[in-house]
């Protein structure tokens, strides 16, 4: 079996940014549930998050490819 | 690193067990039309004019005659004007200043969100943002946009000091300075184009591997792996809807971290 070692990289760069979002969206999905009025502001909070936690796995992709 | 990360590199592993099919490669992205090599128009710079020409087109069309009752056209641009002004830059930046942010923010949000829409929009199908260099060249934007505004506001050196936070120990500056200047001067414009990139280019990659694999399997495989086909392109479907919401929530969140950065260039405290 041929391949690239750095796609096993990205595979455990995601797994932090998973756990991270799915945080994220539980507690924004527990805020809107119990305070349902809070819905607009609470999305611009929990998409920010979500494209922060995002980061480290694009990072994990972008350098999969870069360091073959 | 090298910005040209997807023509460099060769192709990648190909299907392991197949002994014809040939995974999708980043280098499929390279796709010039007139000449080769460092210098070529290549196919995103066309989307990419096209956009700008539909773009403008289309907001000068549905603006130029508006009516108290809008019309189709017309509500769709206001809304896509309305969810920026208000959504974006009236939220993040506060209602003082927002307004003179509001024509970058909008066509940036608009650029973005029609060069990304078509990844998926069927003659055309290629999001330029998958090539490195268009993000990059949005984020520089942004990135001398907010420092730009941070000293107008503050001058050079409060605008250094303005990234500090204040009243913390003396002793903590030895970390905290190094940090700030870091996330300013390389995070934020290295995650703000790897992003909208990233996502462009992994999103469209996994459409064209669940496509070019169903092929593949339907036209060469036996029965199992004709079956297996048909659920592949099930999954290049519902991929391409989802594609369609990733692409939106990009474009969304590249105007919302710009406004961001604008804002947190301008705070008067922290």
């Amino acid at each position: 079996m041929t391949g690239n070692i750095a796609i096993l990289g990205y595979g455990l760069s995601a797994i932090g940014p998973g756990v991270g979002i799915g945080l994220i969206f539980a507690a924004y999905i527990n805020g809107v549930a119990r305070q349902p009025e809070a819905r607009g502001v609470l999305q611009g909070i929990a998409i920010l998050g979500f494209a922060l936690a995002e980061a480290l796995a694009i990072f994990g992709l972008v350098l999969a490819f870069v360091f073959k | 690193m090298s910005l040209n990360v997807l023509g460099a590199i060769s192709p990648a592993a190909a299907g392991g067990d197949g002994e014809g099919f040939h995974a999708p490669t980043p280098a499929e992205f390279y796709q010039p039309l007139i000449g080769h090599g460092d210098f070529a128009i290549t196919r995103p710079m066309v989307v990419l004019a096209i956009s700008v020409a539909l773009i403008a087109w289309f907001l000068v069309a549905t603006t130029k005659r508006a009516a108290v009752v809008p019309g189709k056209g017309q509500w769709v641009t206001e809304g896509a004007y309305n969810f920026v002004r208000n959504g974006v830059a009236r939220d993040i930046i506060g209602s003082h200043d927002f307004l003179r942010f509001v024509p970058l923010l909008f066509s940036m949000f608009m650029l973005i969100l029609v060069n990304n829409l078509f990844g998926v929009i069927p003659p055309i199908q290629y999001p330029t943002m998958s090539r490195i260099g268009f993000p990059i060249a949005l984020t520089l934007l942004v990135f001398v946009i907010y420092h730009a505004v941070g000293i107008r506001k503050n001058g050079a050196w409060g605008h250094i000091k303005h990234m500090i936070p204040p009243g913390l120990p003396k002793g903590i500056y030895v970390l905290i300075i190094p940090l700030e200047l870091l996330t300013y001067f390389v995070t934020r414009p290295l995650t703000l184009a790897l992003r909208l990139f990233g996502n462009m280019f992994a999103g469209h990659m996994l459409l064209l591997l669940f496509i070019t694999g169903g092929e593949y399997m339907l036209i060469h495989g036996g029965i199992g792996l004709k079956a297996a086909g048909v659920g592949s392109f099930g999954m290049a479907f519902v991929l391409t809807a989802f594609e369609a919401l990733i692409e939106f929530l990009q474009a969304y969140i590249f105007t919302l971290l710009a406004a961001t950065y604008i804002a947190g260039s301008l705070a008067d405290e922290h």
